[in-house]
């Protein structure tokens, strides 16, 4: 099984470390023909804007739209943006991928970013996790076959449905990679490996 | 209990803005074309570099209502600048809500033996350097995010190259040096010895390291970046050439694919006039801006 990082950009090298350091076979991806190769891919944080407008500039927007739809992805803060069905005042288009709306720079400007404990729900296990919000969107509906995995205070903060896993915060921050893990699992039990 | 202001959320954003391109912009319309060209945040400016080495005097923190125009126009970060030692004018810009200051040698320094003291402050600093003491100095102030000064408004990469050989040059250095090694060496560069022993062991900056001052091309951009900028800063290259919106794009492109270079071909072509540049003899040495600050 291998991994691809999406690396037009933004903290993909974090996600990248993590999964190598978890003895994972992992690629950054910047083209369509690096995308082939991949049975999972991560759609880092960073600026949303950017990542559209440089995914579709190469060529590369359609196929991760053909790819999500049969292979599991996970998105964190701008990942989840691209990956959401609804983003009100974006003025660009989303992957469309999971039915969630999401509204953008949620808790305000940088000064507002913030480092707090979440509490997440993994395989039915309640987890404290520390959630590291950066000029974070917050999730502001969900769909009926969504599912919700983490609040923080009244927020939810993680979602999964079939294929896509996301959230409002950035694990690639922490040390901890319980969250790599569990897409890791799902991934598994998706391609059967 | 929310922590902000942190370390940790400070150097959070500039990994975000990692991959990418920061453009400075002097109008709402010039923030709204890049952030279209996929920029990945404005640095909100009354003048750019180039104009300020023509008007002369003191350069000082944009007017408020610059600012304030162009974070309304865009929802990528707005960054600006402040003077070397000016720690009101950074005060200022932080009740104006900007994501990022850059104490800049761009502006007149306001303090010839101080800089600010980042760590007060919750807004992130990104601070200049030609060196690797510098560079040391300045994440021991406070810095989130370091960037290589190069010659700002030259639309030439001379310096900017030697900068950022200097501190890739010296964090290899210091990772080939023995412990017993590492006080000397903090000796020698001017920098605290455990932010010396953190670069030996992580083999890079505590902070991410972008670069600055005269990138004027896509292949500028990528020359950047193969020599260690995780990120571009352009000034002047972009508004002052004679295609803005196409030449912002190209160089995008550049920084994400700096090593696919038939797309940088491909990218560069019909780009029109790049900025005029300025050769380094032409520029007077006290009205140099990279000597300003230590």
């Amino acid at each position: 099984m291998r991994i691809g990082v999406l690396a037009v950009q933004g903290d993909y090298a974090k996600h990248h470390s993590m999964l190598l350091q978890m003895g994972l076979k992992t690629r950054l991806v910047r083209t369509d023909a690096d995308l082939a190769g991949c049975d999972a891919l991560i759609i880092p944080g960073g600026e949303s804007t950017t990542m559209t407008t440089v995914m579709q500039k190469h060529g590369l927007w359609q196929p991760v739209i053909e790819f999500g739809r049969q292979k599991p992805i996970m998105g964190t803060c701008a990942g989840l943006i691209l990956l959401a069905t609804e983003v009100p005042d974006h003025g660009l288009p989303t992957l469309g991928l999971l039915d969630v709306a999401v509204i953008r720079n949620a808790y305000g400007r940088q000064v507002d970013s913030f480092v707090d404990q979440v509490t997440l729900d993994l395989n039915g296990k309640l987890n404290k996790y520390t959630g590291v919000f950066i000029r974070a969107p917050k999730i502001s509906r969900s769909g009926a076959n969504v599912k919700i995995l983490g609040y923080h205070q009244q927020d939810i903060v993680m979602v999964e449905t079939e294929h896509i896993l996301a959230c409002t915060f950035h694990p690639e921050l922490t040390e901890d990679d319980a969250i790599h893990r569990y897409f890791h699992t799902k991934t598994s039990k998706l391609i059967g490996c | 209990m929310k922590d902000k202001g942190s370390m940790k959320v400070k150097v959070g954003l500039a990994e975000m803005l990692k991959g990418g391109v920061i453009m400075d912009v002097t109008t709402p319309d010039q923030a709204k074309i890049a952030e279209d060209a996929g920029a990945v945040a404005v640095m909100a400016l009354e003048r750019i570099p180039a104009d300020i080495r023509i008007h002369g005097g003191v350069a000082r923190m944009s007017d408020p209502t610059v600012i304030q125009a162009i974070q309304k126009t865009v929802s990528i970060p707005v960054m600006a600048k402040c003077r070397i030692g000016h720690f009101a004018e950074a005060q200022v810009l932080e009740a104006l809500g900007v994501d990022f200051i850059d104490e800049s040698e761009v502006l007149t320094p306001a303090d010839e033996e101080y800089h600010i003291d980042k760590w007060k402050f919750k807004v992130p600093f990104v601070c200049g350097c030609r060196d690797l003491g510098e560079a040391l100095r300045r994440i021991a102030e406070g810095a989130a995010l370091i960037r290589t000064k190069g010659e700002a408004g030259t639309g030439n990469i001379v310096e900017a190259v030697r900068h950022m050989r200097a501190v890739q040059g010296g964090i290899r250095r210091i990772h080939s040096l023995s412990d017993e090694e590492l006080v000397t060496e903090s000796k020698r560069l001017g920098a605290p010895a455990e932010i010396v022993r953190e670069v030996k062991k992580l083999g890079r900056l505590p902070v991410p390291n972008f670069s600055a001052g005269g990138v004027a091309t896509p292949a500028d951009a990528s020359l950047m970046v193969q020599l260690g900028a995780e990120s571009v800063f352009v000034g002047s290259g972009i508004f002052k050439s004679s295609d803005p919106q196409k030449r912002a794009k190209a160089i995008v492109s550049a920084v994400t694919h700096h090593l696919d270079f038939n797309l940088i071909a491909r990218v560069s072509e019909g780009l029109g006039e790049a900025m005029p540049g300025l050769e380094l003899s032409a520029i007077p040495e006290n009205e140099r801006m990279a000597g300003r600050g230590w």
